[in-house]
């Protein structure tokens, strides 16, 4: 901004300059031409590696997901065959349900850890509250791959804490990684993992709101309560769409924690615990590699569409349009 | 929730600014904001979640220091009597030939690769978007908003098989080039060179006779300093992170980015027998690896906090 107001001469050179320029059509348009020219030559090096790495494999899957392959027939064109066979392949729809689970624990888990975390920090002004704040956010510097492998320490009856601490309150030791009980602890290490980089989000938002509307509303009489619940949730309701779309697409991708925590959960995770594990077995254990395609874009598709519903839901709060 | 309703329901805090000259506006903002007890209930909140958070990481220093023997038999959260840390990293330098440190440069190569050359793609391409009235750029932009939204995963299928008629399945090639995809930098950069760059001085600078590319170079890219900060920071940690890709197109244990690698020692380790058990090593291993991410991040403090919320707040 401060740059902004030291050209001021060269910003009102500018734009008389153009008001000139305006009217003369034909030399207009070939500056225009010009401009065009320059515009796609600054986006044209990111469209090919969309192109190259986004559609193209995009269009491959699918066109991949219409053929079948066996070692007797050869590769047939089959259509929607794989399609049919995947949703209704229990492996496929147990997966899609349990991610969808995930989604349902896991985004509120997550939202409320940040919400609640931001809006604390938000009224704070200590050092102890910026440390807290930067303790909170560590976690996502830290690789999935590892937090994962840090928590199935922690988790494992040979190496982690849990039996220390249950005994010495004399409770019997949980399983975490029994099949009943795993699903949480997925839950606690997405919950760990990212909450910190949404309260990052959150609390810049919060931040970002002009405080004298903090003031009138003490004025009307409203408490710190309502202060937060009617006037600082509504004005960041927009960062909060980005945050539950980032979460709703990373949970329904669940991938890495169950791979690394099947390492040493394989009873309670199997090879199909979610969609894209069950993709990527089908491809790189069986070599079906047109079946695991259609699981893929399917998977894919649904993604899509499930945050592109949840955006055009949410297109009042996020200003979207 | 519960602390945190308790924590905030007296209001009493915000008398005490009325009456305040000068603090009519900061004032909200202020220490005089808060009183005494709802601020011990608030801190309080805040070291249970910190200490939530933090565990684990101390967890991991600490059992960075032991050694296997340690590891199974001292208590979790404490150091054993033995500080196995640096004979740890000589093995880490030993076992399989000092793969391990491989592995870790092969992980900031990648992350280094893709994630600058992502970041360089998006200043482009969002300044394109953002400053140039080209013929089709609503409809290209709006394709790219909604591959935001495509999950990258569901690619690694389709890229593996592509990569692997290309004939540069299992080189680094195969985890850097789909590494420079990244529509939500495009996304970011965009946003934040409209708000940023205006139009009026790149009009200026083109009327003093710059042409196009100066005018990028000199006057729009130093006012996008933050912007690429953030986006250079969200796609290396993007990269680092990655796990089904690498996992997907690379074979050769030497070519392997740390994630992988470690996760490789761990399924050996809990498989197999005494002498693939690295416990020791999985767990320095996984310490030192995360140094290097979480120092950059305090030490990018400034610029991450508040980056991270660009596209987010209207």
């Amino acid at each position: 901004m401060t740059t902004h107001a030291s050209t001021a001469p060269g910003v009102a050179a500018g734009a008389a300059s153009a008001d000139v320029r305006q009217p003369r059509r034909p030399r207009g348009s070939r500056l225009e031409r010009r401009r065009q020219r320059w515009g796609w030559l600054f986006v044209t090096p990111f469209l090919v590696v969309f192109a190259l790495f986004l559609v193209f494999p995009l269009f491959y899957a699918f066109g991949m997901s219409l053929f079948t392959s066996t070692l007797a027939t050869g590769t047939t064109f089959t259509g929607i065959e794989n399609y049919v066979k995947a949703f209704s392949d229990p492996l496929f729809m147990e997966g899609l349900l349990r991610v969808a689970a995930f989604a349902i624990v896991m985004i509120p888990a997550q939202l409320a850890v940040a919400l609640a975390a931001a809006l604390v920090l938000d009224s704070l002004t200590s050092w102890l509250s910026k440390l807290s704040r930067l303790l909170i956010f560590v976690p996502y510097a830290i690789p999935v791959v590892i937090g994962a492998l840090m928590w199935s320490f922690l988790y494992s009856p040979k190496f982690g804490p849990s039996a220390t601490i249950f005994s010495a309150v004399g409770l019997p030791t949980p399983d975490f990684l029994a099949s009943d009980t795993v699903f949480g602890s997925l839950v606690n290490i997405v919950t760990w993992q990212w909450s910190g980089y949404y309260m990052v989000v959150i609390y810049a938002a919060l931040r970002s709101i002009d405080p004298s509307i903090y003031e009138a509303a003490r004025i009307d009489g409203a408490n710190g309560w309502q202060t937060a619940s009617r006037i600082k949730l509504p004005m960041i309701s927009s960062s909060m769409v980005m945050v539950i779309t980032f979460a709703l697409i990373g949970t329904l991708q669940f991938f890495t924690e169950p791979v690394v925590l099947r390492n040493i959960a394989q009873g309670a995770i199997d090879a199909a615990y979610t969609p894209n594990m069950y993709a990527y077995s089908l491809a790189f254990s069986y070599s079906q590699f047109n079946y695991a395609s259609a699981i893929a874009f399917s998977l894919g598709a649904l993604v899509f569409a499930g945050s592109y519903l949840f955006l055009f839901l949410t297109r009042k709060q996020s200003g979207l349009k | 929730m519960a602390i945190f309703a308790n924590d905030t329901a007296p209001n009493d805090a915000f008398t005490t600014v009325t009456g305040v000259p000068g603090h009519a506006y900061r004032g909200p903002r202020g220490k005089d904001r808060r009183s005494g007890g709802r601020r011990i209930g608030s801190h309080v909140f805040l070291i249970i979640l910190a200490i939530y958070f933090i565990v684990p990481i101390w967890w991991l220093f600490v059992a960075a220091t032991k050694d296997t023997a340690g590891l199974f038999g001292s208590p979790a959260f404490w150091f054993d009597g033995n500080f196995a840390f640096f004979s740890n990293v000589a093995e880490l330098f030993t076992h399989q030939g000092g793969i391990y440190w491989r592995w870790l440069a092969n992980s900031f190569l990648y992350a280094f690769a893709g994630g600058i050359g992502a970041t360089i793609l998006a200043i482009l391409a969002g300044y394109g978007f953002a400053k140039y009235r080209f013929r089709g750029r609503n409809g290209v932009f709006g394709v790219i908003l909604g591959s935001v939204m495509v999950p990258l995963t569901a690619l690694v299928i389709p890229t593996f098989m592509l990569l692997s008629q290309y004939g540069i399945i299992n080189t680094p090639w195969a985890v850097i080039l789909p590494s420079l995809l990244s529509p939500f930098g495009v996304y970011l950069m965009r946003v934040y060179t409209q708000d940023a760059v205006p139009d009026e001085m790149l009009e200026a600078a083109r009327i003093d006779g710059a042409g196009e590319i100066r005018t990028f170079f000199q006057v729009a890219l130093p006012m996008l300093k933050p912007a690429i900060v953030t986006v250079l920071l969200l796609s290396v940690v993007g990269t680092w992170n990655n796990f089904f890709l690498p996992l997907a197109v690379l074979t050769d244990p030497q070519l392997l980015p740390v994630t992988v690698g470690l996760n490789r020692w761990t399924a050996l380790s809990n498989a197999g027998a005494g002498g693939e058990q690295v416990w020791n090593l999985i767990t320095s291993g996984s310490f030192i690896s995360v140094i290097p991410l979480v120092l950059s991040f305090l030490f990018l403090q400034r610029y991450w906090q508040g980056g991270l919320a660009i596209g987010s707040i209207k």
